[in-house]
């Protein structure tokens, strides 16, 4: 299960030239301005930058929530130019797993069912999807939880049966919208174990985020500025560089 | 370090060696890896300006353990560490200083200097995030610690992006 060696494997997502422009009320804004981006398997990589920026529309791009202007995308080296909605949406059930800031869990459904959903509709027996929510809600968890609605949990653990929901499946790649952005500091510090945890087992991830804390989770960030690639850096997997945290707290004299 | 060590004693007498573990223990592994040398100067330094008092103990196979406890004047010296609150934390000015000066001089570009710098807060993060994962779930101290350096930073991180906003607006 770990991740392959780098620089070896095909990439499994690949983006070229994309380009999204978002016509509202108003002029035309230019989210996505020509954006190339390519994505290792095991790789975990982080898209930061301030609000507005249109990282959350690459994500979307990147999902086929929405399509791109101008330019492709290649999934697992398949060009997905011609995918046809129904086409998409079968990808997001087996082969991409995605999770949203505000859940967007099933209202009316157990958490079980919110979990087991996605796995009966990509065709698994109702005994097969069982045992895969049963292990997910216990490694997340959340064992105890299945009957509960999503609106009697806390944010954290909404969150939590979101990952459940989007892993299901066991999708190559997990596409993660700001997935702490509307949870607490303990909540956060939840999603960012959990997330680091499934990356360690070679789970790929990209994931958009303004939190800089979220983002040193990953092994790649990505600055986005005003709908393009400001830098691309690989973080350091060794701690401490020089004497940037030869120890944290400072003792004088 | 002078304070820390006299707030130690404030509990009751200790040696040198004592003090250096305790320290460890109450911060984990946020401490910067303790300087034993460096207790016993500090320790020398306090007793010479009458803060503490040394009293040396017999061992029977090893020298001589000097144990020291705070004097009065030790007392009235944390009393008065305790009243004071501390400055806050600077911009970092250095940086700043490279930012605005770098297009008259031509010398340094201010998006590739954003970019360095932002390497750089960007893997401390990332060291400190492997820090606070490693500590004891238990040592509330040190996480605290860890986690009030990763708040700090993050302001960081905050900050240059919005240096860069203002920026790639310009250009």
């Amino acid at each position: 299960m770990s991740a392959e060696p780098s620089g070896t494997s095909a990439p499994l997502l690949r983006a070229e030239g994309l380009v999204k422009t978002h016509h509202g009320e108003g002029a035309p804004a230019r989210a996505v301005r020509g954006v190339g981006l390519s994505v290792r398997r095991g790789e975990f990589v982080a898209v930061t930058g301030p609000s507005g920026a249109g990282k959350s529309t690459l994500l979307h791009l990147l999902g086929g929530l929405q399509r791109p202007d101008e330019g492709s995308i290649w999934l697992d080296e398949v060009c997905a130019d011609g995918w046809s909605e129904a086409r998409w949406a079968v990808e997001r059930r087996k082969r991409i797993g995605i999770v949203f800031q505000f859940f967007n869990l099933v209202s009316n459904l157990s958490v079980a069912d919110n979990v087991e959903l996605p796995a009966l509709l990509a065709g698994l027996s109702p005994k097969r999807a069982r045992a895969e929510r049963e292990a997910l809600l216990g490694e997340l968890g959340l064992t105890g939880k299945e009957r509960s609605l999503p609106g009697e949990l806390s944010g954290g653990e909404q969150q939590r049966v979101a990952l459940a929901r989007a892993l299901v499946n066991h999708p190559p790649l997990l596409l993660a919208d700001e997935p702490a952005g509307s949870l607490d500091s303990k909540g956060t510090r939840e999603v960012m174990r959990l997330l680091s945890r499934f990356h360690q087992r070679g789970q790929t991830i990209v994931m958009v985020t303004h939190d800089a804390r979220l983002a040193s989770a990953a092994d790649r960030v990505i600055s986005f500025f005003d709908g393009r690639i400001a830098d691309d850096a690989t973080l350091e997997g060794a701690p401490a560089r020089g004497k940037g945290i030869s120890g944290v707290l400072e003792l004088r004299d | 370090m002078r304070l820390p060590l006299l707030a130690l004693l404030a509990r009751g007498p200790a040696h040198g060696y004592e003090l250096k573990q305790d320290l460890e223990q109450l911060l984990g592994s946020a401490y910067p890896q303790p300087n034993v040398g460096q207790i016993y100067v500090t320790l020398g330094r306090l007793e010479k300006s009458g803060l503490i008092e040394g009293e040396d103990v017999e061992q029977s196979s090893r020298p001589n353990k000097k144990v020291y406890h705070l004097t009065d004047a030790g007392r009235e010296a944390l009393h008065a560490w305790f009243e004071e609150t501390e400055d806050e934390p600077r911009v970092r000015d250095e940086f700043f200083m490279k930012l605005a000066l770098a297009p008259q001089t031509g010398l340094a570009d201010q998006i590739a200097l954003i970019n360095r710098q932002r390497r750089q807060y960007l893997n401390t993060m990332r060291s400190l995030s492997k820090l606070a994962a490693a500590e004891d779930r238990d040592n509330r101290i040190a996480h605290l610690l860890i986690e009030g350096a990763m708040l700090h930073l993050q302001a960081d991180l905050d900050w240059l992006e919005r240096c860069q906003e203002e920026l790639e607006e310009q250009q």
